[in-house]
C-alpha cells in the first residue's frame, strides 16, 4: 500500500501548490459547513490518507444520481476520481465490459477486503427470482449481496436506494425494495432525493474521507448535516409564507413577485433536504427560486402522498404561523425525531391531511 | 444454422459465442451476445435488455398533471425529455394551448439536454472506445499542442504546459496502482489506433468536457430549478417573468436571462472548438473503420421536434426533421402518423411478455403486455444464471416495435439521413461540409463513426438553435408578452370525462412518444415508446432483427475476448436502458401478481 500516493501527493504532482492546496481545502470545509478551524484536519487527512477504493453498482434506477455527482463544482468530479477515491467498479464509467468488468469487481473486493467503500444507486426488484434486473446473466440483488459483504460501509444514492423511489410507487409490479431492508449487517448512509444535490454527494465522501467516519445520522439513516432541516425552515421565500403572500395560479402577479407556492403544494413544509441552502448546480436555484413547488424527493414514499399540486395541509383552517408549527411537528414526526408526542401529532395530522384531501377531491 | 432475415442479414450462430454483460459505459442494464465466424467476423448478434421497471402500470390512476415527473424518472440521463413528452401528450388529450415563451422556454431546456447529452456521451461513455489514456502517456506535449493548434487554431487551452500538466497527472494516476476507471481497459488492443499525440489531446478534452457539462445544464437548473429532473408544467413552464418589477428575483429576470445567455455561448464555443474537431481529427485516424452501419442506410425514423411556433407541429415547423425512410430509398421521405393504428406496432415474440397470441403487433393506445419470463430451450445456464441466451425464443425486456412492419434506427443519425433526405439547409451543409473535410463519400456515413459525427453535428447545430431561441424569447417579451403558462384547463373539472393524446419528441437518442388514455381526470392507460425500444428491439414476428444487432453484422474483431469492437458500435447509438425496458401495459396491474414459476 506505500506506493499508494495521497491526495496532497497527486495535487502537488499535478502543480498545485501548497496555498492553492489549502484554498481548496477550505472550500470543502465551507461546503460541508464547518468552521475555518477544521481546514488544517482536512488538509492533513488529505496528506496522509491513500485513495479509498469505491465499488458503485446499479439496480434498478435511471441514473440520476450518477449524472448529479459529476455535476458536482466543489469539488469537481474529476477530482474526486482522480484524487480523492479510486472508482474501481462503476458501470456507468468504466471502461472494461462483460468478463472483465466482473474481473475489476472481484479484484477490488478481495484486495481491499472489509476496506472498500459499496456505493448504491437503484434498487433490487425482488419479484421474478430478481431477474427484472439481471447483470452478468444473474439477478442484481446477487451482486449487491456479494459487493456488500466485505464492504466497510454502504453508500445508498438517491430515492431508489434509500426508500424505493418510482419503481417502487403503488403498486411496485417488480417489488423494488430499498438496500437496506436486503442488506441488514452493514453501516448504510442514505443521500436521499431524486437525484441528490451533486454537493452533498461529494460532501458525504469527502466528510468520510477527511474525518475517517460516518458522518452523523439521524433515525432515518440521512446525513444530519445536510438533512437536518426543513426545506422550509431556510426558504427565503418563507417571509411571505409568514406574510401571508401566496401565489395563488401558476405565472399570476404573486407568481411574478416570487410569493410563497405552498398553496401550489409546495412540499418544502414537510421536506428534509439542503435545496433551500446549498442550492442546485453550484447554487443557481432550486425548484421553489424557480416557480414550481418542491415535489418532496427526499422523503420516503413522496411518490405516494397525493398529487403533488394538492397543498400539505389547510390553511384557511389555522393561523399562518400556527399553522407552520403544526406542519413543522408533523414533518419531525414523519421523520422519526424520536419524541413519542411528534409521532401522535404526526398521526392525527396524516389523518386529517387525507380527510382534506378528499373532501377538496370532493 | 443460418437464417437469412427479411432485412436482409444473414446470420450465423455456427461460431463461437462471445458473452457481454454487462455491456458498461451506458445507461442501465444490458447484455450482449454474438457468434464470430474463425477469421473473428460477427456473423450473428443477440442484443438484450436485462431490466425492467414497469412505469406504466403504476402511473395507471394517477392525476395527469403529475406524469411528467414519474416519467421523468425513467431516465436521469436524458433527463427532462420524458417530462416534456408527457406534458405534450396531456396537453394533446386535453387542448391546450401553450403561450409562445413557454414554446421558446421549453426548446431551449431540450436544447440543452441534446447538448449536454451528446457532449457526455461522446467524451465519458464512447470515447473510450476510441481513444487510449494510457497510450497518452507516451505524448509528447509540444507535438500534442501543435496537434491541438492545428486541428482547433480557436480553442484557447493549447499550450505544451497545458497538456504536459495533464499528462503528469495521469502519469501519477496510473502509477498509483490504482487505474480506477481504466482498470481492466483493453489498453494494449490493436483496435486502437491513435497516435499517443492524439490520445491525449482526447484525453484532456475528457477532463475538460466533465467541467464544461455542468455548466451546460444550468439552463435547466434556471427555468426548472434543478438538474437532473428539472420540473415542469402542464400548460406552460412553471417559472415566471418578470424583467421590469418588484420581485424579479423570483422570476426569470435579466440576470437570468443573461446567464442563459452566456452558457449558450460557452456550449457553442465548446461544439465548434473542441467537440466537432475531436471527431474529425480522431474519426481521421478510423477512416477506414466504416463498420456499424446497421440499419441506418435502409430504414431510419425521426418524429422531429424542436417547434419554431407553440402548438404547432406540422413537420415543416419543425427544427429537427419528421419522417422514415424505407428499404433504403433516400428519395422518398414518408410522413409518420403517431395516431395511426398502422403505423407504430410493437410486438413481443421474442419479448418477456405475452399477448396471449403470437405474431401480433399492438399500437400503444392499445397496448396490453403481460410480462413472461422464460429462457428458450437452447439456452444455457439456468434461469437465474444465464450463460447462453436463445434467440429463436424470448430473450429480451425490450419490446419490438416497427413502423409499418419495418425494424428501423432512431437517433441522430436517423435525424440526419432524414433530414438530408428531405433537403433541410441546416443538417445537408453540416454533412456535406463534413465529409469534404474528411474526404469521405456520402456512403460513410452509414457506419458507426457516422453515427458518432452526426450527433457532434447535432450538438452544434443545437446550440444554433439555442440562440434563436433566446433570441426569440427576448423580443417577445420585448413586446410585452410576459406569459408562461396557459392554466384554462389546469382544474380537472374542466375536462371532457375522456380523452387520449399523443405526445412527440426527438430525445438525443432518438424518437419518443408518450400516449395517454385519461379518464375522469385520471390516467386511464400510459404507453411510452422510446428510442432504444426502436434501437435495441429484439427480433419480431417476421424474423427482423433490430438496429444494434443489424449494426453488429460483419464486423472484424481483432481480438474476439476483448469487445472493443462491440463496445464501440453499441455506444454509438447511445443505448438508454432504464428508458427501452420499463413499457408497461394497460392491463398491466397482472404484473403484479406475477410471480416466481
Amino acid at each position: 500500500m506505500s506506493q499508494i500516493e495521497t491526495f496532497y501527493d497527486v495535487m502537488r504532482r499535478q502543480g498545485i501548490t501548497r496555498r492553492s492546496f489549502m484554498k481548496y481545502c477550505s472550500l470543502t470545509a465551507a461546503a460541508l459547513g464547518l468552521a475555518p478551524s477544521f481546514v488544517p484536519k482536512i488538509a492533513h487527512a488529505m496528506e496522509t490518507k491513500p485513495r479509498t477504493p469505491v465499488i458503485w453498482v446499479h439496480g434498478l434506477e435511471c441514473t440520476c444520481c450518477s449524472e448529479s455527482f459529476i455535476r458536482s463544482a466543489h469539488p469537481l468530479a474529476k477530482d474526486v476520481v482522480l484524487s480523492m477515491i479510486s472508482l474501481d467498479y462503476d458501470d456507468t464509467l468504466m471502461a472494461a465490459a462483460g468478463h472483465q468488468a466482473e474481473a475489476a469487481l472481484q479484484e477490488t473486493i478481495e484486495k481491499y477486503k472489509g476496506n472498500y467503500i459499496l456505493a448504491v444507486e437503484g434498487n433490487p426488484p425482488l419479484n421474478e427470482d430478481g431477474m427484472f434486473c439481471i447483470v452478468g446473466g444473474k439477478p442484481f440483488v446477487e451482486q449487491l449481496r456479494h459487493a456488500a459483504k466485505d464492504a466497510k460501509a454502504i453508500i445508498s444514492w438517491g430515492a431508489c436506494a434509500s426508500y424505493g423511489c418510482v419503481q417502487a410507487a403503488k403498486p411496485n409490479p417488480t417489488r423494488a425494495t430499498p438496500v437496506h431492508k436486503v442488506i441488514t449487517d452493514k453501516p448504510i448512509i442514505k443521500v436521499p432525493g431524486c437525484p441528490p444535490i451533486a454537493e452533498v454527494m461529494t460532501g458525504v465522501i469527502t466528510y468520510m474521507l477527511t474525518f475517517d467516519r460516518l458522518p452523523e445520522l439521524d433515525r432515518q439513516g440521512r446525513p444530519a448535516m445536510f438533512y437536518g432541516q426543513r426545506i422550509h425552515d431556510k426558504c427565503y421565500r418563507r417571509p411571505h409564507f409568514d406574510a401571508g403572500q401566496f401565489v395563488e395560479q401558476w405565472d399570476d402577479e404573486n407568481a411574478r413577485k416570487g410569493y410563497c407556492l405552498y398553496k401550489m403544494g409546495c412540499k418544502g413544509p414537510t421536506t428534509y433536504n439542503a435545496c433551500s441552502t446549498v442550492r442546485w448546480n453550484e447554487g443557481v436555484s432550486f425548484p421553489i427560486q424557480s416557480g414550481h413547488g418542491c415535489i418532496g424527493c427526499s422523503e420516503d414514499g413522496f411518490w405516494d402522498q397525493g398529487t403533488f399540486y394538492d397543498r400539505v395541509t389547510d390553511l384557511t383552517q389555522f393561523g399562518v404561523e400556527s399553522n407552520a408549527d403544526r406542519i413543522g411537528a408533523t414533518a419531525a414526526g414523519v421523520v422519526g425525531a424520536g419524541v413519542a408526542a411528534h409521532a401522535a401529532i404526526s398521526a392525527l395530522k396524516s389523518a386529517q391531511r387525507k380527510s382534506q384531501t378528499k373532501n377538496e377531491d370532493a | 444454422m443460418v437464417v437469412q432475415t427479411p432485412n436482409g442479414f444473414e446470420l450465423d450462430n455456427s461460431g463461437k459465442r462471445i458473452v457481454v454483460d454487462p455491456v458498461t459505459r451506458i445507461e442501465g442494464h444490458m447484455r450482449c451476445e454474438v457468434n464470430v465466424d474463425e477469421n473473428g467476423v460477427i456473423r450473428n448478434a443477440v442484443s438484450t435488455g436485462t431490466m425492467w421497471r414497469g412505469l406504466e402500470v403504476i402511473l395507471k390512476g394517477r392525476d395527469p398533471r403529475d406524469a411528467w415527473a414519474f416519467t421523468e424518472r425513467i431516465c436521469g440521463v436524458c433527463t427532462g425529455t420524458h417530462a416534456l413528452t408527457s406534458v405534450r401528450s396531456v396537453e394533446d388529450a386535453l387542448g391546450i394551448q401553450i403561450p409562445d415563451n413557454a414554446n421558446s422556454i421549453r426548446n431551449l431546456m431540450q436544447l440543452a439536454l441534446q447538448i449536454h447529452d451528446h457532449i457526455v456521451h461522446f467524451y465519458h461513455l464512447h470515447a473510450l472506445d476510441w481513444v487510449n489514456p494510457v497510450n497518452a502517456l507516451r505524448a509528447d506535449p509540444k507535438a500534442t499542442s501543435e496537434l491541438q493548434q492545428m486541428v482547433s487554431p480557436s480553442h484557447p487551452l493549447s499550450s505544451p504546459g497545458y497538456f504536459r500538466d495533464v499528462q503528469n497527472r495521469l502519469k501519477q494516476f496510473v502509477e498509483s496502482g490504482q487505474l480506477g476507471l481504466f482498470k481492466n481497459g483493453y489498453w494494449d488492443n490493436p483496435a486502437y489506433k491513435l497516435p499517443p499525440e492524439a490520445d491525449l489531446m482526447a484525453t484532456t478534452h475528457y477532463l475538460e468536457a466533465l467541467d464544461l457539462q455542468k455548466e451546460i445544464v444550468k439552463v435547466h437548473t434556471i427555468f426548472g430549478g434543478k438538474n437532473p429532473h428539472p420540473n415542469w408544467l402542464v400548460g406552460g413552464v412553471p417559472c415566471p417573468i418578470n424583467v421590469h418589477s418588484t420581485g424579479a428575483v423570483g422570476a426569470i429576470n435579466m440576470e437570468r436571462l443573461n446567464l442563459v445567455q452566456s452558457i449558450i455561448q460557452q456550449g457553442l464555443e465548446f461544439n465548434r472548438n473542441v467537440y466537432i474537431p475531436d471527431v474529425i481529427a480522431i474519426g481521421g485516424f478510423y477512416r477506414n473503420w466504416l463498420y456499424g452501419g446497421g440499419l441506418s442506410s435502409q430504414a431510419c425514423l425521426a418524429y422531429g421536434d424542436i417547434p419554431e411556433h407553440p402548438n404547432d407541429f406540422s413537420p415543416e415547423q419543425l427544427h429537427l426533421p419528421r419522417g422514415a425512410i424505407i428499404s433504403g430509398n433516400l428519395n422518398e421521405v414518408h410522413d409518420v402518423d403517431p395516431r395511426d393504428p398502422e403505423q407504430v406496432q410493437e410486438f413481443v415474440d421474442h419479448s418477456w411478455y405475452t399477448y396471449g397470441e403470437p405474431g401480433k403487433g399492438l399500437h400503444p393506445w392499445d397496448g396490453v403486455t403481460e410480462a413472461k419470463y422464460e429462457l428458450g430451450p437452447n439456452a444455457k445456464g439456468t434461469r437465474t444464471n444465464i450463460e447462453e441466451l436463445d434467440e429463436a425464443a424470448k430473450y429480451s425486456w425490450i419490446k419490438a416495435p416497427r413502423w409499418k412492419g419495418h425494424a428501423m434506427e432512431v437517433g441522430p443519425l436517423a435525424r440526419y439521413i432524414v433530414g438530408y433526405a428531405k433537403g433541410h439547409e441546416d443538417i445537408k451543409s453540416q454533412v456535406d461540409g463534413l465529409l469534404r473535410t474528411m474526404d469521405l463519400p456520402f456512403e460513410a456515413v452509414f457506419s458507426t463513426l457516422g453515427r458518432t459525427a452526426a450527433r457532434a453535428l447535432e450538438s452544434e447545430y443545437c446550440s444554433r438553435l439555442q440562440q434563436h431561441f433566446m433570441d426569440k424569447l427576448i423580443a417577445n417579451i420585448r413586446n410585452g408578452d410576459e406569459s408562461t403558462a396557459n392554466v384554462e384547463k389546469w382544474d380537472p373539472s374542466t375536462w371532457p370525462k375522456e380523452a387520449k393524446g399523443v405526445g412527440m419528441t426527438e430525445a438525443p437518442r432518438g424518437a419518443l412518444g408518450h400516449w395517454i388514455k385519461i379518464k375522469d381526470g385520471r390516467i386511464e392507460n400510459y404507453q411510452c415508446v422510446v428510442p432504444t425500444t426502436w434501437n435495441g428491439s429484439p427480433r419480431d414476428t417476421a424474423g427482423n432483427i433490430g438496429a444494434f444487432e443489424a449494426s453488429l453484422m460483419n464486423t472484424p474483431m481483432e481480438r474476439p475476448e476483448e469487445p472493443v469492437e462491440i463496445l464501440r458500435t453499441l455506444h454509438s447509438f447511445d443505448p438508454c436502458l432504464a428508458c427501452s425496458t420499463h413499457v408497461m401495459s394497460p392491463e398491466g396491474e397482472e404484473m403484479a401478481t406475477v410471480k416466481v414459476r
